[in-house]
C-alpha cells in the first residue's frame, strides 16, 4: 500500500452515468486487478475503484510515454453521493489516494487463449489485464456485458489492443442480445472476470471454475485493517481488500 | 523521543499517549508498510476471543457522511491460541512499545480462559471489552449492568497479574455506575468508549445497510459524547483512563486528556487516514508549545481541578 497525491487530468462522461478519470502521479507497482481507494471530500470512508489502466513503460519494454508523469485511468459509475461528487471534480484537483491495493490477477495462469469477461463497471479492470496479456502475445477474447446500448463503453479500446471482442446487451440494442454467458464458446484456456454477482454466478455455472473472479464488498479501510470486507471461502475467511479482490473461482462460496 | 509526551499507565511508561484502538489497526502490519510503528505509545490489537470467529454476515460497514462509520464486524479473529502462536510474536518482533491485548468473550468463562492464556505472554495491558453479549444472560451485554461488569472484572483479575483495563460501552444509562463497579471489583484502569449503537437505511432498497441491522457508530461524530463520558468517569473514580471515541487530530488528544484521560486511543480515523496516528504524534510538540503545555502529564484532568 502507498498513500499518494494524484492530480486530475481528465474527468469526462463516456457512457450513461459512467465517467472516466485520468490521474497523474506515481503509478509504480500497480498490477492488473488491483484497486485504489480515493478520499472524497464530505465523505468519511474512501471509495474503492479498480485500476483500468496505467500508462508507463512495462517491464522489459520501452514503450514511449506520452505524458511527463504516468497516468492512472479509472472508470466509475455514479451510483451515490461519493461517485456523484467525484463526477463534479474539476481538472487540477488533488486527490488523496491509497494505491497498490489488493492482490490482482495472476497472469501466469492465462494459457494461450484467455477469456476476459466484464459486466458493467466490472469492465474497467479487464482493460489493463487485456493489454498486458496482449503484450505477452496471448490470443485474448473479451466479452463485455451491458444492459443497453447507451451504457456500452470501451468496445473500440479493447479492439485496438487486438482482442477478439464480443459485446452483449440484455435488451439487444447493441451487439449480441442476452447475457455474457450467451457469448461463451468454451474454447478459452482460462478466464478472468469482474462484474455483478449474478453474472459471476452464471459464468461459473456455464464455464466452470478454471478461472479467477474479482469480488466487490463494502469496505471500511480497503487495506486489511478492519475486517469489514471478509468473505467465507473454502479456504477460510479472506479479506476482499487484501487477499482479494481476485479469487480463484474454485474457492468461492457464492 | 520527547519526554514532554511521556505518560504512564499502571507503572508502564509509554513514549506518548497515542494508541491505535482495537479493531482499527489489526496487528499493525498494514500500517508498518507506511511508517515506523515504533513511534506509537502503544497498540491495542484486534479483539481476541477464546475460539476463532468469522464474525457477522456482510455488509458489515456503513458510511455516515463526514462524521463517521458504522461497523458490525462481529469480532472476526483467529482465536487466542492462534494469536499467541502467530500474530503476537510477529507484532513483538517489530514493535517494542506497550502492547494492549484486547479481549472479548460471550461468557465469564470465555474471558477467564482467554486472559489466563494471555497472562503468560509478552503483553503489557489486558483491555477487557465488555460490550459483548452474554450468551448466558439473554444476550445482554456485560457492559450494560454494574453487576455483570464487576463479575467479569473480578474473574479476570483472579487469573492474571497484568494490569486489567475494562473497556466500557457507551450504550448505557449510567456509565459512572458501571465504572465504579469495575473499580470496586479491582480494575486497574478503564478504557472508554466503545462504539455507539447505530443504524443506516438504504432508502432505495428500503432495507438496513448493515446485514445485522444495527452496528457500532464511531468516528469524529462521537467525540463530544466520548469526551463527556470520560469526564464523568474521571470525576467519579480514581482509575487511570484511556480515552477513546472520535479522536481525529492532536487537538482532540489534548481535549481528551484535559477531560481526564491519561492515554488516548484512535479508532476509525486510522481507517480513513492510515497516517493519522503518526501525524498526531508529530504535531503534538508544536501544539503543546502553542498552548504553553510543558508536559502532557500536567494537563490530565485539568478541567476537573477546582
Ligand atoms: C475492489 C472494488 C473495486 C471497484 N471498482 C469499481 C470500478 O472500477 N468502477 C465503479 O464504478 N465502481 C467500482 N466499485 C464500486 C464502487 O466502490 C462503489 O460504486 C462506490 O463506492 C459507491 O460510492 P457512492 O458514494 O457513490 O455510493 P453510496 O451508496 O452512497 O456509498 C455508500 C457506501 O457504500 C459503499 N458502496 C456502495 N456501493 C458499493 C459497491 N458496489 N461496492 C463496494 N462498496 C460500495 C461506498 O463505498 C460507501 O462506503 C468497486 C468496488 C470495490 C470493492
Ligand atoms: C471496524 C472496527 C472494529 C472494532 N473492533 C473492536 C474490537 O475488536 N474490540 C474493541 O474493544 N473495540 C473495537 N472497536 C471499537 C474501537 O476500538 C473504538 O472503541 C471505537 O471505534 C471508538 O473510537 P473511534 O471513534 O476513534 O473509532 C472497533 C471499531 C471499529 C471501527
Ligand atoms: S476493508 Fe478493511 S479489511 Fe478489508
Amino acid at each position: 500500500m502507498k498513500q499518494l497525491t494524484f492530480e486530475i487530468k481528465t474527468n469526462e462522461q463516456i457512457a450513461k452515468n459512467v465517467y472516466r478519470m485520468q490521474l497523474s502521479g506515481d503509478t509504480t507497482g500497480i498490477i492488473p486487478g488491483q484497486f485504489v481507494n480515493i478520499r472524497v471530500e464530505g465523505q468519511f470512508l474512501r471509495r474503492p475503484i479498480s485500476v483500468c489502466n496505467v500508462e508507463q513503460p512495462l517491464n522489459n519494454t520501452t514503450q514511449p510515454l506520452n505524458h511527463a508523469t504516468p497516468l492512472l485511468t479509472i472508470i466509475y459509475k455514479v451510483v451515490g453521493v461519493g461517485t456523484e461528487a467525484m463526477s463534479r471534480l474539476p481538472i487540477g484537483t488533488q486527490l488523496d489516494v491509497l494505491t497498490v491495493l489488493g492482490n490482482g490477477y495472476d497472469l501466469s495462469k492465462s494459457g494461450d487463449k484467455p477469456l476476459l469477461v466484464g459486466g458493467g463497471v466490472g469492465v474497467p479492470p479487464m482493460y489493463m489485464l487485456a493489454r498486458q496479456l496482449r503484450e505477452m502475445g496471448k490470443a485474448v477474447r473479451v466479452i463485455l456485458g451491458f444492459n443497453t446500448k447507451e451504457e456500452v463503453f470501451y468496445e473500440e479500446e479493447f479492439r485496438a489492443l487486438g482482442c477478439d471482442v464480443t459485446v452483449t446487451t440484455v435488451d439487444g440494442s447493441h451487439g449480441t442480445k442476452g447475457f455474457v454467458t450467451n457469448a461463451l464458446d468454451g474454447k478459452q484456456s482460462y478466464y478472468y472476470t469482474c462484474g455483478p454477482l449474478p453474472m459471476i454466478k452464471a459464468l461459473i455455472q456455464a464455464a466452470g471454475t478454471n478461472g479467477e473472479v474479482s469480488m466487490e464488498e463494502r469496505m471500511g479501510c480497503g487495506f486489511g485493517a478492519c475486517m469489514g470486507c471478509t468473505i467465507q471461502t473454502t479456504q477460510g475467511p479472506k479479506r476482499v481488500c487484501k487477499e482479494g479482490p481476485v479469487f480463484p473461482a474454485e474457492i468461492l462460496q457464492l | 523521543m520527547n519526554d514532554k509526551l511521556q505518560i504512564s499507565l499502571s507503572g508502564i511508561t509509554l513514549a506518548n499517549p497515542i494508541i491505535p484502538a482495537s479493531g482499527t489497526y489489526g496487528f499493525g502490519d498494514e500500517f508498518a508498510e507506511l511508517y515506523d510503528i515504533n513511534c506509537l505509545g502503544g497498540i491495542s490489537f484486534k479483539g481476541t476471543t477464546r475460539e476463532a470467529r468469522y464474525g457477522n454476515p456482510l455488509p458489515r460497514i456503513a458510511e455516515c457522511g463526514n462524521y463517521g462509520m458504522i461497523n458490525a464486524v462481529g469480532l472476526q479473529n483467529p482465536g487466542v491460541e492462534h494469536v499467541i502462536a502467530h500474530e503476537l510474536p510477529r507484532l513483538k518482533s517489530h514493535y517494542n512499545g506497550c502492547i494492549v491485548a484486547n479481549v472479548s468473550g460471550f461468557s465469564v468463562q470465555d474471558y477467564v480462559e482467554t486472559c489466563a492464556l494471555l497472562d503468560k505472554e509478552p503483553i503489557d495491558i489486558l483491555e477487557v471489552n465488555i460490550s459483548c453479549p452474554n450468551v448466558h444472560n439473554g444476550g445482554m451485554a456485560f457492559g450494560t449492568s454494574p453487576e455483570a461488569a464487576a463479575e467479569v472484572t473480578a474473574a479476570v483479575k483472579a487469573v492474571t497479574t497484568k494490569p486489567v483495563y475494562m473497556k466500557l460501552s457507551p450504550n448505557v444509562t449510567d456509565i459512572v455506575a458501571i465504572a465504579k463497579a469495575c473499580e470496586a471489583a479491582g480494575a486497574d484502569g478503564l478504557c472508554l468508549i466503545n462504539t455507539v449503537l447505530g443504524m443506516r437505511i438504504d432508502i432505495r432498497r428500503r432495507r438496513p445497510v448493515i446485514a445485522n441491522r444495527y452496528g457500532g457508530y464511531s468516528g469524529a461524530g462521537i467525540f463530544p459524547l466520548a469526551l463527556r463520558m470520560v469526564n464523568q468517569v474521571a470525576r467519579a473514580t480514581s482509575l487511570p483512563i484511556i480515552g477513546c471515541g472520535g479522536v481525529s487530530n492532536a487537538e482532540d488528544v489534548i481535549e481528551m486528556m484535559m477531560a481526564g484521560a491519561t492515554a488516548v486511543e484512535i479508532g476509525a480515523a486510522n481507517l480513513t487516514n492510515p497516517m493519522v496516528a503518526k501525524e498526531i504524534i508529530d504535531r503534538l510538540p508544536t501544539l503543546m508549545d502553542e498552548l504553553k503545555i510543558e508536559k502532557l502529564t500536567d494537563i490530565i484532568g485539568i478541567v476537573n481541578h477546582e
